[in-house]
C-alpha cells in the first residue's frame, strides 16, 4: 500500500455525501434554447464574432478571446442566433450572452466524434498550446483560468512537475471521479500532451483515498504511460486547492502572492486534461462538460454530460425534478459554490455541480459571540487568523488586514464551516479582501 | 527626639525638593526639545467647526480640515457639509478672508424598490452588510442596481439622520437631521444615494431609480423602475431632464420645480418631496417618501 | 416558484455549536464531581449546586436588567463557571460566600466585559481569588476527606499537603520528615487528600481532560506545556535540594495543578489563539505556579499564575502569530 500524503497545515473534514459516486456519466440532450455567456472564464470577456440571425453549427467559434487572459467560446448547439443579450448568471447579475435557438444537432466538419482513442500526436509544444487556446479550454475545476496561459511558462522559470488535480475534495461532487473512471485513457493521453507542451518529464495525479476505484484504475493505466504517476492522498478539505495540492504531493510551499510555477509546478484539473485531449486529438472545442446533480432530497443523484448553455432547471429535471422541500440550489460544491438566484441560469465551463439543499440544510446557524476557541485559526490551510481578519475587516482597518495577509485567503470556507458560534467570518474577510485589493490597486 | 524629627523633616524636604527640581529641569528640557510650534489659528478654526469628525470634507476629521484650511490660507476648495455656508462664513470672518456662498445639499435615496413594489424572489441569509450582499447577488428583488436593504448607509450616518424602514426594507433620510456629510453616499456600494440641492422650501423633484437596464428588464423586477421611455424629457421645458442608458436624470441646477414631469411618468419613478398636495388627479401622484 | 435562499459559501456547517462544546466540558467534569461527592459528601453537592444556580441567576439578572441583551444562560458557559468556582473552594465554605463568589465571577469576571468570549480573565478564578483575599480563613480551612459524609458543619478540618510542606519547610523541617503526614501518592491521585471540592482527584480530572482532547474541545498544547514546564522546573529544584523542595510528581498531583492545567488555563476566551502562543502561555503558567508554591506567601499558586498569564494573552496573541503558509519556502 502506498503511503498516503496530505498537506500539513489546517484543513477540515466536512461530511462527504458523494451520493452520485456510482452513477455513470449520462449524456443529456441539447436544450431547446442555449444561452452561452461571453464570460465563462477568468479574465476579459470574449468578443462575439456572430450576429443576430446567423446560423451556427455545433463547435463553431462564436466569440473570440482577444485579450491575453481570455478564452474562445464555441457554439455548443447548432441553430440560429436569436439575440445577443444579457442573461442572469450565477450571481444574479446580468451578463452578456449569445442565445441560440436550437435546430437539430449538426456539428462542424473536422471534429472527430469517434469514441476511439488516439494516442499519437505529431504536433510540437507550441502547436499544442495554440490548439488548446483555439479550442477555448479553461480550468474545469471551477476557477476557469484559461488553460493556454498556464501552458506558457514565463521566462526565467522552468516547470518541473505537471500536477493533475483529481482530488475533488469538495463534498457531494463526483464529476471528476467519474471522468477518471470512464475516461482514464483519454486523461492519460491528455496529460501526455500537456507534459509535452510544458516540457516536463514528470506528472503526478493526486487522488484522495475516498476514490479507491479511480486510484486503482489510474494506477493500472499509468504503468503504460512513462512519467505519469498516481499518488493517493488522505481525505482532507481543501486538498484540491493548488497550493495545498503542491504541498501535499511534492512538499513545496508556493510563496505568498506567487503562482505555482514559482516552485516549478503547473496544476491542471483532470477535466481539463481530458478537454485538452479532445481539443488536440479530436479537434473538439470545449462545448460540453460533466456536471454532478446531487442533494439529500434529489431523486436520482447523477452525473450528466451536458452542453454549455443548458439551463440548470433542465439538469434538475433530468435528475428527477426539483424536490418539494428545496430551499437552496448551489452551483459548484457546498464549500465554495454559489447559491443560485434563478434556476434558468445556464451551465458554463466552470459548472462542476448543481446541488439541491432542503430547508434545514440551507440556513446558517444563528450568530453568537465569538468564544475565541481558535478553531478557525487551527484549521486555516493558509495559516491565517480568520477571527482577527474578520474583526479588522469589519472595522475597516485595511492596512492591518494587509499586514495580516488577508490577500492570502483563498476563500475555501473552512473557517465559516468550523465556527461553532456561526460567525460569518468568510463574509467579513471577502469584504475586507475587496477593500484591500482596491486600496492596493489605488496605491499603484 | 525633637532633633531627630527635625533631621528627618529636613532630610525629606531637601531630598524630595532635589528630586522635584531635577525632574522639573528634565521635563523642561524634554519639552523644549520636542516642542511643536503650531499655528494658533488652527485651534481657532477647529473651534468654529461642528466637531462631528464626520469626514464629509474628505479629510480625517475637523482638526485635519482646520489644519488644511490654515495651511492653504484660503477657503476655496474646502467644504464643511454639516456646517454649511454659515460655518465657512464664520471662519472667513475670524480669519479675515472672503467666503463664497455654498448651496445647502441633502442626501436623496434614488431607489423605491420596496418589498411591495419589487417583491423578493430570493431570501438572503448571510452577513447583513450591503458591501457583502453586493458581491454576492443582485438583491432580493432581483434588481442589480437597487437598494440591498442591509443598512450600511444607516450605520455610516453619524447624525442619526437615517433609519431602516422595516416595512419597505429601504432606508429613510430625515430632512431635518441630514447635514449632507456624504458618509452614506460613500458607503453605498451601488451609489444609490445622491447629494442634491435642498431646494426652495426643501422641495425636490428627482428620478427615484438608477436602473440602467432596458425598460422591460427593469420593469420585470420592480414596478417603480425608470424604464427610459423619455416622456418626462419631452414634458420638460427647461432641458433639465436627460436620458442616458435607459435612465432619466433630472439636473437639479436646471430644474425649476414646475411639477410637470411627475404625472407623466408611467411608472411613478419621479418623486416630488415637500410639495402641497395636488388638487386634481391626486391619486396619480406618487407617494412621497 | 419557490423562494430560494441565497447565502455566501460555504453551504455546509459543522455540527458543533457553542452550547454543545460547553455541555461537553460540563460532561467531562462529571468524574471529578463524583469523586468530590464521594470524599466531601453532601457539603460538596451543596456547594456545587449553589455555585451553579447562583452563577446562572446572576447572569440572567445582569442580562435582563443591565445589558438588556439576548439570553444566553442556557448555552452552558455559566454552568461551567459555577462548577469550576465550586471546584475551587473548600467544601465547607459557607454557602453565602459561594453566592458572593458567583456574583463576583459572573458580574465582575464575565458580564462587565460583555459576556461570553469577551472576558480577559477566567471568571471562576476571579471569583476564587476574590474569596481567597477577602475571606482567607474560610477559604483555607479544608475539610478532611471522609467517604460519603453527610455532615455539613463541624467537619474535621486539616491542612492540605501543600500547606504541610510549605509550613514545614518554613519552620526548617526537612521534607522527608514531613512526608509521613501526607497520604501516599496513589491515594493522592485518587483524591484522598484535603483540598478544594474538585481539585483533589488527579485521575478523575485527567479522565475528563482526555475526553475533551478526544472530542477536540481542547488541544494538547496548554495542558502539556503547563504540566511539563511545572514538572521540569520543580524537578530542577528537587534535584538541587530534595529536602527543601518536593519532587515533581508531588507538585503535579496536589493542589489545583490538574484542574488548572486542564480546565482553567484552557478556557477559550482567556487563553491565546495560536498553538505557539498556547505553548508559551502554558509554560508561563507552569513556571509561575512553581515559583509561587516554592517562594511565595501562599502555598498554592495555580490560580494566581493563570490570572497573571491571562493578562498577557492579548500581548501573546499579538506576538505569537501562527506559521503562515508559504512563509518559509521549503523545497524537498
Amino acid at each position: 500500500m502506498q503511503q498516503l500524503k496530505t498537506f500539513v497545515m489546517g484543513g477540515v473534514h466536512p461530511p462527504e455525501n458523494k451520493l452520485a459516486e456510482k452513477g455513470a456519466i449520462q449524456r443529456l440532450d441539447p436544450p431547446k434554447m442555449a444561452a452561452i455567456p461571453l464570460s465563462q472564464h477568468l479574465g476579459v470577456p470574449a468578443v462575439p464574432v456572430v450576429k443576430r440571425g446567423d446560423q451556427v453549427l455545433c463547435g463553431q467559434l462564436i466569440a473570440k478571446g482577444e485579450a491575453f487572459i481570455s478564452a474562445n467560446i464555441h457554439a455548443s448547439v447548432s441553430g440560429k442566433v436569436t439575440k445577443i443579450d444579457t442573461v442572469t448568471d450565477t450571481s444574479g447579475y446580468r451578463r452578456k450572452s449569445i442565445i441560440i435557438q436550437v435546430e437539430g444537432d449538426e456539428w462542424l466538419e473536422g471534429i472527430d466524434r469517434d469514441q476511439g482513442l488516439v494516442r499519437e500526436c505529431s504536433l510540437d509544444a507550441r502547436e499544442i498550446t495554440k490548439k488548446i487556446q483555439e479550442m477555448g479550454v479553461v480550468g474545469m475545476g471551477g476557477a476557469t483560468f484559461p488553460s493556454h496561459v498556464k501552458m506558457m511558462v514565463p521566462k526565467g522559470k522552468a516547470a518541473e512537475y505537471l500536477i493533475i488535480n483529481g482530488v475533488e475534495c469538495e463534498p457531494c461532487l463526483t464529476a471528476d471521479h467519474r471522468v477518471m473512471l470512464e475516461k482514464g485513457e483519454e486523461l492519460m493521453v491528455g496529460i501526455g500532451l500537456q507534459m509535452k507542451a510544458l516540457g516536463v518529464e514528470k506528472a503526478i495525479i493526486g487522488v484522495e483515498n475516498n476514490k479507491p476505484d479511480a486510484l486503482a484504475h489510474l494506477a493500472k493505466l499509468a504503468a503504460d504511460y512513462p512519467g505519469i504517476s498516481v499518488q493517493a492522498l488522505q481525505v482532507k478539505y481543501p486538498q484540491g486547492a493548488e497550493k495545498q495540492l503542491i504541498k501535499a504531493l511534492v512538499n513545496r510551499e508556493v510563496p505568498s502572492g506567487k503562482l505555482p510555477i514559482e516552485v516549478g509546478c503547473v496544476v491542471h484539473n483532470v477535466g481539463t486534461a481530458v478537454a485538452v485531449y479532445e481539443a488536440v486529438q479530436k479537434n473538439k472545442p470545449l462545448i460540453e462538460r460533466v456536471v454532478t446533480v446531487s442533494g439529500s432530497s434529489v431523486k436520482n443523484p447523477a452525473n450528466f454530460m451536458v452542453r454549455i448553455g443548458t439551463p440548470v432547471s433542465q439538469l434538475i429535471e433530468a435528475a428527477g425534478g426539483l424536490p418539494e422541500d428545496t430551499a437552496k440550489v448551489v452551483n459548484g460544491g457546498p464549500m465554495m459554490g454559489k447559491a443560485l438566484n434563478d434556476l434558468e441560469v445556464p451551465v458554463s465551463k466552470g459548472t462542476s455541480g448543481i446541488l439541491v439543499f432542503t430547508g434545514a440544510e440551507s440556513i446558517r446557524p444563528p450568530e453568537q459571540n465569538c468564544i475565541r476557541c481558535a478553531r478557525c485559526l487551527t484549521i486555516c490551510p493558509m495559516g491565517l487568523e480568520p477571527y482577527l481578519l474578520a474583526a479588522l475587516a469589519d472595522k475597516k482597518r485595511l492596512e492591518e488586514c494587509e499586514d495580516e495577509r488577508i490577500m492570502d485567503c483563498m476563500e475555501c470556507g473552512s473557517c465559516l464551516y468550523i465556527c461553532p458560534s456561526g460567525k460569518p467570518l468568510l463574509d467579513h474577510i471577502r469584504v475586507g479582501k475587496n477593500r484591500v485589493g482596491k486600496m492596493i490597486r489605488e496605491r499603484g | 527626639m525633637n532633633e531627630l524629627l527635625n533631621e528627618i523633616t529636613l532630610f525629606s524636604v531637601v531630598s524630595l525638593g532635589a528630586i522635584g527640581g531635577v525632574a522639573a529641569i528634565v521635563l523642561f528640557l524634554v519639552a523644549q526639545k520636542f516642542k511643536v510650534i503650531e499655528d494658533p489659528r488652527i485651534d481657532q478654526v477647529e473651534e468654529l467647526l461642528p466637531g462631528a469628525n464626520c469626514g464629509g470634507c474628505g479629510l480625517a476629521g475637523c482638526r485635519a480640515l482646520a489644519e488644511a484650511i490654515v495651511k492653504a490660507e484660503k477657503l476655496e476648495g474646502f467644504n464643511c457639509p454639516p456646517g454649511g455656508s454659515d460655518v465657512m462664513q464664520d471662519i472667513a470672518k475670524a480669519m479675515g478672508w472672503e467666503a463664497g456662498e455654498s448651496t445647502p445639499m441633502i442626501a436623496v435615496l434614488r431607489c423605491s424598490g420596496s418589498r411591495e413594489l419589487a417583491p423578493p424572489k430570493v431570501r438572503y441569509n448571510s452577513l447583513m452588510t450591503c458591501a457583502f450582499a453586493h458581491t454576492l447577488y443582485a438583491g432580493e428583488g432581483g434588481c442589480p442596481h437597487g437598494c440591498l436593504g442591509c443598512g450600511d448607509c444607516v450605520t455610516a450616518c453619524t447624525f442619526d439622520a437615517m433609519y431602516m424602514d422595516q416595512q419597505t426594507g429601504l432606508p429613510v433620510i430625515l430632512d431635518d437631521k441630514c447635514v449632507a456629510c456624504e458618509a452614506c453616499v460613500k458607503e453605498c456600494p451601488r451609489n444609490i444615494i445622491e447629494m442634491r440641492k435642498k431646494g426652495k422650501k426643501d422641495r425636490r423633484i428627482f428620478v427615484s431609480c438608477i436602473n440602467k437596464e432596458k425598460g422591460g428588464v427593469a420593469r420585470k423586477n420592480c414596478k417603480v423602475a425608470c424604464i427610459g421611455c423619455g416622456k418626462c424629457v419631452k414634458e420638460c421645458k427647461f432641458d433639465a431632464i436627460t436620458l442616458q442608458d435607459n435612465l432619466a436624470y433630472i439636473d437639479y441646477d436646471k430644474c425649476t420645480l414646475c411639477r410637470k414631469c411627475p404625472p407623466v411618468c408611467p411608472t411613478n419613478a419621479i418623486h416630488e418631496l415637500n410639495f402641497p398636495v395636488r388638487k386634481k388627479k391626486a391619486e396619480e401622484a406618487p407617494a412621497t417618501t | 416558484m419557490k423562494v430560494l435562499t441565497v447565502s455566501g459559501s460555504p453551504h455546509y456547517h459543522t455540527e458543533e455549536s457553542v452550547s454543545k462544546i460547553m455541555y461537553g466540558v460540563v460532561f467531562s467534569l462529571v468524574p471529578a464531581m463524583l469523586v468530590s461527592f464521594y470524599f466531601f459528601g453532601l457539603a460538596a453537592i451543596l456547594v456545587t449546586l449553589t455555585a451553579v444556580v447562583s452563577c446562572m441567576a446572576f447572569e440572567y439578572l445582569i442580562q435582563k436588567y443591565l445589558i438588556k441583551g439576548p439570553m444566553t444562560i442556557f448555552d452552558g458557559s455559566a454552568i461551567i463557571t459555577g462548577v469550576l468556582l465550586a471546584f475551587n473552594v473548600p467544601a465547607n465554605l459557607p454557602l453565602g460566600l459561594v453566592v458572593i463568589g458567583s456574583a463576583v465571577a459572573i458580574g465582575m469576571g464575565k458580564m462587565t466585559f460583555g459576556g461570553l468570549g469577551k472576558n480577559p480573565f477566567n471568571p471562576a478564578l476571579v471569583g476564587r481569588v476574590f474569596l481567597m483575599i477577602s475571606f482567607p480563613v474560610q477559604m483555607t480551612t479544608y475539610p478532611e476527606p471522609a467517604a460519603f459524609s453527610t455532615r455539613i458543619t463541624d467537619v474535621v478540618t486539616g491542612p492540605t499537603p501543600l500547606t504541610i510542606i510549605k509550613d514545614g519547610v518554613s519552620r526548617g523541617q526537612e521534607i522527608s520528615s514531613l512526608l509521613p503526614q501526607i497520604p501516599e501518592y496513589a491515594q493522592l491521585m485518587m483524591g484522598n487528600l484535603g483540598g478544594s471540592v474538585g481539585e483533589v482527584s488527579a485521575i478523575a480530572l485527567l479522565l475528563g481532560g482526555i475526553y475533551m482532547l478526544i472530542r477536540k474541545i481542547i488541544t494538547w498544547h496548554i495542558p502539556v506545556a503547563f504540566l511539563g514546564s511545572a514538572a521540569l522546573f520543580s524537578a530542577i529544584f528537587w534535584l538541587v535540594n530534595p529536602e527543601m523542595y518536593p519532587d515533581p510528581v508531588f507538585h503535579l498531583i496536589t493542589g489545583g495543578m490538574m484542574l488548572g492545567a486542564l480546565y482553567m488555563a484552557t478556557d477559550y476566551a482567556t487563553s491565546p489563539m495560536s498553538p505557539r502562543g498556547m505553548i508559551l502561555f502554558g509554560v508561563g503558567c507552569g513556571l509561575l505556579t512553581i515559583v509561587i508554591r516554592l517562594f511565595g506567601a501562599y502555598p498554592e499558586g495555580v490560580a494566581f499564575s493563570i490570572l497573571i498569564m491571562n493578562a498577557f494573552v492579548p500581548l501573546i496573541n499579538r506576538g505569537m502569530k501562527p506559521k503562515r503558509f508559504g512563509e518559509e519556502v521549503k523545497n524537498g
